[in-house]
């Protein structure tokens, strides 16, 4: 970097000089933008967090009827609430590898049958006493009781029996399964003293902050803790503060007017628009959620493979991360792994748009003509209407009748999805594959949305699940996902970016697959370099 | 009894009988909502035991008839339960909500109330001429876009790109009024303009009928100014249906504002209704359904006390 510019990205990061004016700046001694505004991001970080002030997030996906239970949290307003005030085990970082959180390390038996936490010592709740195994011990059984109504039961299932060791936490599995301490950072699981047992919404974690006030569907407000252990990394602000802003364009509006100085899911339609303001930036991340179509293998036509293949051959993927996603995205394979997992294999080839072969399966199947069902609606996922309407024309073009139903958004996922053979739908990603196939196209599956059940997938996913070896894992995981490529019910024709915006004097931006907004984690990993 | 107190007595008793058969039309209506409480509150990552357990815990396999008399009598004894959803009390968090809708329905109205009928007599002063018709044109325009529309492009002038009032219009105790004002400045505005049209109108309409009136003829001739005679003798005659359509529209200001609401995100009933229809939370829609009835049944007893006051002959029927 030449003096010049250093000096002139220093000027940014001070607040003397806007983001636009640097890339103008830098334009004329010849430095492209996207070479200007990643000098910036470096020179913002050698600048190094800055402590103070309120960050304000406006975000989407809160509900008066929220609440801070962490068993009960299933949208991401309570989630960023959770972020603040409480903390898991470990967490995924965005590098994808394990981070220590309450446990400072783990351990796994050569079977990967016996897992043992090694839990931190003298880190504090924000009621003062301090995290013990027992509270880690008691919020896991919490979460694993029958009688719960955690959202994190599934992933408990496999648990055979706790107990608590010393320092250590120690976790005994049915089966092995090598991928245990990443099920440990899901976000339910944030320890609480006593399990949470007496007062699951009370707030109290080891986290970074405290709530000073908490009003679900207007506002949540955070105040930090003095007393936080890892205040090196977490909570620089010394106020956080969340509006719940519902409506794309409030939330847009809020944001270009300096009212907040974050928002979560930027509308594509309008993220290329919104970039071009000079006081905030668009931070779109690759993640491992995906848009897709789903068929129930067992329920007439989709019985039929050729049928199934047909349909799978009929959509063209590329179109709908063009339109749909205005290119916040990439292309699906038609299994639910991409490049953002560990593990993944590049080679497996890549189903195209292909008009003939949709007709050749479709000619196969002997489907009667009849129009097939496509049910969907606007909440299935944005754009759902319209990529519908895409698929149709690209199937009609093989000469495949799609009817597309439109259902109401109220009740869709009681009365449509996982109940009609054939509707859009989304899934959020999962941090690594075991989790993701075990959630939804295992046999016992709760979530098994395609009624996939097929005896060799399973075996290979427990088999997979329970080998150290990570080249043998590799190539079990390769072969699981062609076989739901090619005999699935899973029409996948696109991985969605996480879109969101930061305001201009936000630092400590990383970009983290895991979830949206650094894995909801930038109001307590950002700070406002101007504070 | 003085005639005018058993009046409103009775209408008083009519309004709570109608109150109650509003409850029992609210109570079935939210029975038959398709889908489950459980189910929404779980959402898509609901397993079959969580729902199970939850269902139980919620009291949801109780018969209907039950639930509605222990509704009924728990709402006549003042409590309306607790949300199904965060557990928290409904008339504590429903009183602030009640609290921030009449706030904004208040300034609302204080402006646009004022305004409307004075737009009104104005326009029929200047009957067909251009100032009746520039009113009538411009408030007939912003009743006639959608108020999100007109919303956003307040937003984007106001708040963006002058910067004089905030988007976002959350407020909370501890604001000031002079805060509070400046956030709930633009959504003032939109639903001003909202609701003009209709009350000018009828103003315009109602006056205009009074004055075809051989008294107002002979006022005329008597040579009184013609805002005058409007005021002190078209007016107070063109009064009832006035005051009615002013009590619509109020009603609409506390009952019907949501999409103003969402905009601005503005913590009233309205998004706190829906959040809770969304979410299958029962009690919450029935306090909030019995709310709103009870806002229309009371603001029509105004209206229609209101008239008989104004018209004397229906002051001392005979």
């Amino acid at each position: 970097m030449n003096d010049q510019l250093k000096h002139l990205s220093e000027r940014v990061t001070k607040g003397l000089m806007t983001r636009r004016e640097f890339v103008g700046r830098a334009a004329a001694l010849g430095v492209t933008a996207a070479v200007a505004n990643s000098m910036l991001a470096t020179a913002a970080k050698a600048a190094g967090p800055v402590r103070g002030g309120t960050i304000k997030l406006g975000a989407s996906g809160g509900e008066s009827t929220n609440t801070q239970d962490p068993a009960l949290t299933a949208s991401e307003v309570p989630l960023y609430n959770l972020r603040h005030w409480g903390e898991t085990l470990v967490d995924v970082g965005a590098d994808g590898n394990l981070e220590m959180r309450m446990a400072e390390s783990v351990e796994g038996s050569s079977d990967a049958k016996q897992w043992v936490f090694k839990i931190r010592k003298g880190i504090p709740f924000s009621n003062g006493k301090d995290m013990t195994p027992e509270d880690v011990m008691l919020t896991m059984q919490r979460h694993s009781n029958e009688d719960s109504q955690s959202g994190a039961l599934g992933i408990m299932r496999g648990i055979e029996s706790m107990k608590v060791d010393g320092d250590n936490f120690i976790v005994d599995l049915s089966t092995g399964n090598a991928d245990l301490p990443y099920l440990m950072a899901d976000y339910h699981l944030m320890i609480q003293p006593g399990g949470g047992m007496d007062d699951p919404a009370a707030g109290i974690g080891t986290g970074p902050y405290t709530i000073e006030f908490d009003e679900p569907g207007v506002r949540h407000g955070f105040k930090r803790r003095d007393d936080y252990w890892d205040a090196d990394n977490r909570g620089f602000a010394e106020f956080s503060e969340q509006l719940v802003l519902n409506d794309a364009t409030a939330r847009t509006a809020a944001l270009q007017s300096g009212q907040v100085h974050m928002i979560n899911r930027v509308d594509p339609k309008v993220a290329s628009l919104l970039d071009r303001a000079p006081s905030l930036s668009v931070k779109s991340t690759a993640g491992r959620g995906h848009y897709v179509f789903i068929m129930h293998v067992d329920t007439a036509p989709f019985d039929s493979n050729e049928l199934r293949l047909a349909l799978k051959y009929a959509i063209n993927r590329q179109e709908m991360v063009d339109k749909i996603l205005r290119g916040y995205g990439s292309i699906g394979n038609d299994f639910p792994i991409n490049a953002g997992y560990p593990l993944f294999d590049n080679t497996i080839e890549q189903r195209d748009y292909d008009a003939a072969k949709a007709a050749e399966h479709y000619k196969k199947s002997g489907h009667d003509g009849s129009p097939i069902i496509l049910r969907t609606a606007d909440g299935a996922f944005p754009g759902a209407v319209d990529a519908a309407a895409l698929f149709q024309q690209s199937a009609q073009a093989a000469g495949i009748p799609l009817e597309i139903k439109r259902e109401p958004n109220d009740g869709y996922w009681s009365e449509v999805w996982n109940v009609q053979p054939f509707c859009a739908s989304y899934w959020g990603g999962r941090p690594v594959q075991d989790q993701m196939y075990s959630t939804a196209y295992l046999s016992t599956a709760d979530w098994n949305d395609t009624r996939f059940k097929v005896p060799a997938f399973d075996d290979m996913l427990l088999q997979a699940r329970a080998e150290i070896d990570e080249v043998k894992r590799k190539e079990i995981y390769s072969r699981m996902a062609v076989m739901l490529r090619d005999e699935g019910g899973l029409i996948l024709p696109m991985f969605n970016d996480f879109v969101g915006a930061i305001a201009q004097n936000v630092g400590g931006w990383v970009d983290d697959p895991n979830g949206p907004l650094m894995n909801n984690k930038a109001p307590i990993k950002c700070w406002l370099t101007d504070a | 009894m003085h005639p005018i107190l058993k009046l409103v007595a009775q209408r008083l008793a009519l309004g709570f009988l109608l109150l109650i058969a509003a409850s029992v039309l609210i109570f079935a209506g939210t029975s038959i909502l398709p889908g489950d409480v459980a189910q929404q509150i779980l959402g898509q990552s609901a397993t079959p035991e969580a729902l199970e357990n939850l269902r139980r815990e919620l009291g949801l396999n109780e018969p209907a008839l039950s639930r509605y008399f222990s509704w009924l009598g728990g709402i006549l004894q003042g409590d309306l339960g607790t949300a199904l959803t965060n557990g928290r009390d409904i008339a504590e968090s429903l009183g602030t909500r009640l609290a921030n809708t009449l706030f904004l329905a208040f300034w609302a109205a204080l402006i646009s109330v004022p305004l409307a009928i004075f737009l009104g007599l104005l326009a029929v002063r200047y009957k067909d001429r251009w100032p009746d018709k520039l009113i009538s044109g411009v408030t007939l325009t912003t009743i006639s876009i959608p108020e999100f529309m007109i919303g956003y492009v307040l937003i984007y002038w106001i708040s963006i790109k002058f910067g004089w009032f905030s988007s976002v219009a959350i407020i909370n105790d501890s604001m000031t009024l002079g805060q509070k004002l400046n956030a709930i400045a633009i959504p003032v505005m939109v639903l001003t303009l909202v609701v003009l049209a209709h009350m000018m109108r009828m103003t315009r309409a109602a006056i205009l009928n009074v004055m075809q009136s051989a008294y107002i003829e002979t006022a005329e001739l008597k040579g009184m100014p013609m805002l005058r005679i409007i005021r002190k003798h078209a007016f107070p005659n063109a009064i009832a249906p006035i005051v009615n359509v002013v009590m619509i529209n109020l009603a609409y200001l506390v009952v019907g504002v949501v999409v103003v609401e969402v905009v601005f995100a503005y913590p009233g009933m309205g998004q706190y209704l829906v959040d809770h229809v969304a979410k299958r939370d029962i009690p919450v829609v029935q306090a909030c359904g019995l709310i709103f009835a009870a806002v229309y049944i009371g603001l029509n007893l105004v209206a229609d006390i209101v008239s008989i006051l104004a018209n004397p002959r229906l002051r001392h029927p005979k």
